[in-house]
């Protein structure tokens, strides 16, 4: 390992994971949190969007609100998950911060609830991410902004949020900016501000998880410019579902040209005694060019995300189904590229 | 088991079918196949519009939208001009449909009070649920000006699967509430008496919470917003049992993959339990070999064979090549079993994946084609 800090996310405690639908965004951020706590640490993991995506990948029932263990993680560390939901957060925050405790039953009766997570703009948002902010900031010793020392550790070494996807990350992230219009002064905003102070600190990354495709991809560049344009810090590119090369270069590069060594093929399907040889070698033929396009097309597109500079991870595809085992080697995968602690 | 395939050109060329609703989870291809639904329409000689509601950007250009402004742009179809059809697209622009329905049901001052309040402003643009009701209520506009023969609509990627039905109950049920009620009453009138006590808890907490200023400028929206509300709800309605009627086919679009095809089953629930006439589902992005070859199994034992004897390199890579593309389509076929299982009636269309991703016209076209193919005549299964 080399002498310098390598790991640019070193200092980073809050970990914000997005990406286009589909390209295993809960599935990173699972297996972020599962390296992030290697050797003794505690991570939570947090859902944002009511979907239990991470109660299934582990294989367990729904998740409550909330912090529950759901794994054990390399070298005895714990990985704790977290389902917000904007309505508990928020009588959670009037009890927390106003003491209200009954304050809440009123205003479930009255719908203001209901008009405070779904209809005001913003508001639900600020409690989502003002819950993992919170949960960033919470000390050994009580949960009270008061109660604990600011020398005692912290409870969490790192929060990781599975966030909403690339096309919504920076408004939902942006808080400050959504309740402006609602509130210009008072506690919401005061909140939001607040949240606002950690989300754009160095303490806060926002990776983008994507795959080697043209949409994925352009949505990444495009959700990487409006982070950095929010004074956000984009953390890393994690490619998703990599596959390991298969061809020689010089293989891929004829095959583009649909020269595929027809003979060889054959010859080699008849030492493997496959039925009926030379229809079959012209089938695979086929088979090798369409992947040969299909590589270059990958190499374009890790080529333009490249460009953006930001540091990159490569997560292998492992098949159908991701269980609590691969979560595992996906960790692996990442401790290996310099992700720890 | 088979389902019965969807038969897409039927659909468009139906011309009892004037709209088609495409919904489905985030990034299984929902505004390609919309905009290829578009294509093939206007091909078979239909006057064709399509919504779409924030589409890749190079799939936006190629359909010649440059911007969110709300107004259908015509979009040249080369080669497809005998036809007699043509094909519209348009972006929509969630803020300007709700200012515009704010001015068609208030007069012009209450209007330009309602559009200046901050907290107007705030819902028009990020209310959870506002683009879902505006593409509906987008739907609806174009459905009455008559002007278009066939409607493609493109849903929002909702976070929950179908907000835009939901989407006008949830904004009426808050306009309509308790809440708005004892927000918007004047201070100590008889409204206030009846709710009983309460309701200065409320009214004290929020202001608390949310500060005072925010608070007056919620009631001050709320009592000028009232006057349009009728409208506002009566339009929900109609549009609501618009979908509902026939003339309209929702199509679920999907992948082959478990938590798409999850999603996607929630989806034909939800629309069963509204009575939404649901006309099949769209499976984009499956797999099949390119040849027939062994099946997967016995090419994974070969290519072990092939690398174990160090011989022949190519011919073990290309049948390691062909048992995981074997593997992928024996997946795909369990999982689509399963769909078939749970939904024998639902038929289903089939749109192989691309090697490189769609974002121009003739590779609409060609989905288009993948579309209509699917149909009863087409490719065996």
């Amino acid at each position: 390992m080399s002498q310098r800090d390598p790991d640019p996310s070193g200092g980073v405690r809050l970990h914000v994971v997005t990406g286009k639908g589909g390209t295993g965004k809960t599935t990173a951020a699972a297996a972020l949190a599962l390296a992030l706590a290697a050797d003794g640490g505690r991570v939570l993991l947090v859902e944002v969007e009511g979907r239990q995506g991470i109660a299934e990948l582990f294989g367990r029932p729904p998740l409550p609100y909330e912090e529950r263990k759901v794994a054990e993680a390399r070298g005895g560390g714990e990985v704790f998950a977290l389902a917000v939901d904007a309505e508990a957060a928020l009588l959670e925050y009037l009890e927390l911060f106003y003491g209200m405790r009954r304050a809440g039953q009123v205003l479930t009766r009255f719908g203001a609830v209901d008009f405070a997570t779904t209809i005001a703009p913003g508001v639900r948002d600020v409690l989502l991410t003002g819950k993992a902010v919170e949960a960033v900031r919470r000390r050994r010793g009580g949960r009270r902004p008061l109660g604990p020392a600011a020398d005692e550790p912290h409870v969490y070494r790192a929060v990781v949020v599975d966030a909403p996807p690339t096309g919504r990350i920076a408004q939902f992230l942006n808080v400050n900016a959504e309740v402006a219009g609602l509130a210009r002064i008072g506690p919401v905003r005061t909140q939001a501000d607040k949240v606002m102070d950690t989300i754009r600190s160095a303490r806060t990354a926002v990776h983008f998880v994507t795959l080697l495709e043209e949409m994925p991809a352009q949505e990444t560049a495009d959700g990487v410019a409006e982070i950095v344009r929010a004074g956000m810090n984009p953390g890393r590119l994690i490619v998703n579902m990599v596959r390991e090369p298969l061809f020689p270069p010089e293989v891929l590069a004829g095959a583009e040209r649909g020269e595929v060594d027809v003979e060889a093929l054959t010859q080699g399907l008849k030492a493997a005694q496959v039925d009926r040889p030379s229809e079959t070698a012209d089938g695979l033929a086929r088979e090798v060019a369409a992947h040969a396009r299909r590589v270059r097309a990958e190499a374009t597109v890790r080529a333009r995300l490249d460009g953006l500079g930001l540091p990159m991870l490569d997560l292998p595809y492992l098949g159908e189904g991701i269980d609590t085992a691969a979560l595992y080697r996906l960790a692996d995968r990442l401790a290996e590229q310099g992700v720890d602690r | 088991m088979s389902a019965a395939r969807l038969d897409v050109d039927a659909l468009l060329g139906d011309p009892e079918v004037r709209t088609i609703v495409c919904c489905g989870s985030g990034g299984v291809g929902k505004t390609t196949t919309a905009a290829a639904l578009g294509v093939r329409a206007a091909e078979m000689g239909r006057g064709a519009v399509v919504i779409t509601v924030d589409p890749a950007r190079r799939l936006a250009q190629s359909l010649g939208l440059t911007e969110l402004d709300n107004t259908p742009r015509p979009v040249p179809l080369p080669g497809a001009e005998g036809s007699g059809g043509s094909l519209h697209a348009m972006m929509l622009d969630m803020k300007r449909t709700f200012d515009e329905i704010v001015e068609a049901h208030a007069d012009p001052e209450r209007a330009r009070e309602i559009l200046a309040n901050p907290f107007y402003q705030s819902m028009s643009s990020s209310f959870s649920g506002t683009q879902e009701y505006m593409a509906m209520e987008k739907l609806g506009q174009l459905r009455e000006s008559g002007e278009w023969d066939l409607i493609v609509v493109d849903t929002p990627p909702s976070r929950s699967a179908l907000d835009f039905l939901d989407a006008p109950k949830r904004l009426g049920r808050f306009l309509d509430g308790r809440l708005i009620r004892i927000l918007a009453a004047p201070a100590r009138t008889g409204a206030f008496r009846l709710l009983g006590a309460g309701v200065g808890a409320v009214t004290g907490i929020i202001s608390k919470v949310v500060g005072a200023q925010a608070l007056k400028d919620v009631q001050s929206f709320i009592s000028s917003f009232d006057a349009v509300f009728g409208g506002f709800q009566e339009r929900a309605e109609r549009t609501y049992r618009l979908l509902q009627a026939p003339g309209t086919a929702f199509l679920v679009v999907a992948v082959p993959e478990p938590d798409a095809l999850r999603e996607a089953d929630y989806f034909m629930e939800r629309l069963a339990a509204d009575r939404m006439p649901l006309a099949g589902v769209v499976l984009n992005r499956t797999h099949r070999p390119e040849a027939d070859g062994p099946p997967a199994e016995e090419a994974l034992a070969a290519s072990r064979e092939l690398e174990e004897g160090g011989e022949h390199p190519l011919a073990a890579a290309a049948l390691l090549l062909h048992a995981r593309a074997a593997r992928l389509r024996d997946r795909e076929a369990e999982l689509r079993g399963r769909l078939t299982a749970a939904h024998p009636r639902i038929p289903v269309a089939e749109v192989p994946a691309r090697a490189e991703d769609v974002y121009d016209i003739g590779a609409l076209r060609e989905v288009g084609e993948a579309l209509g193919e699917a149909g009863p005549d087409g490719v065996p299964g």
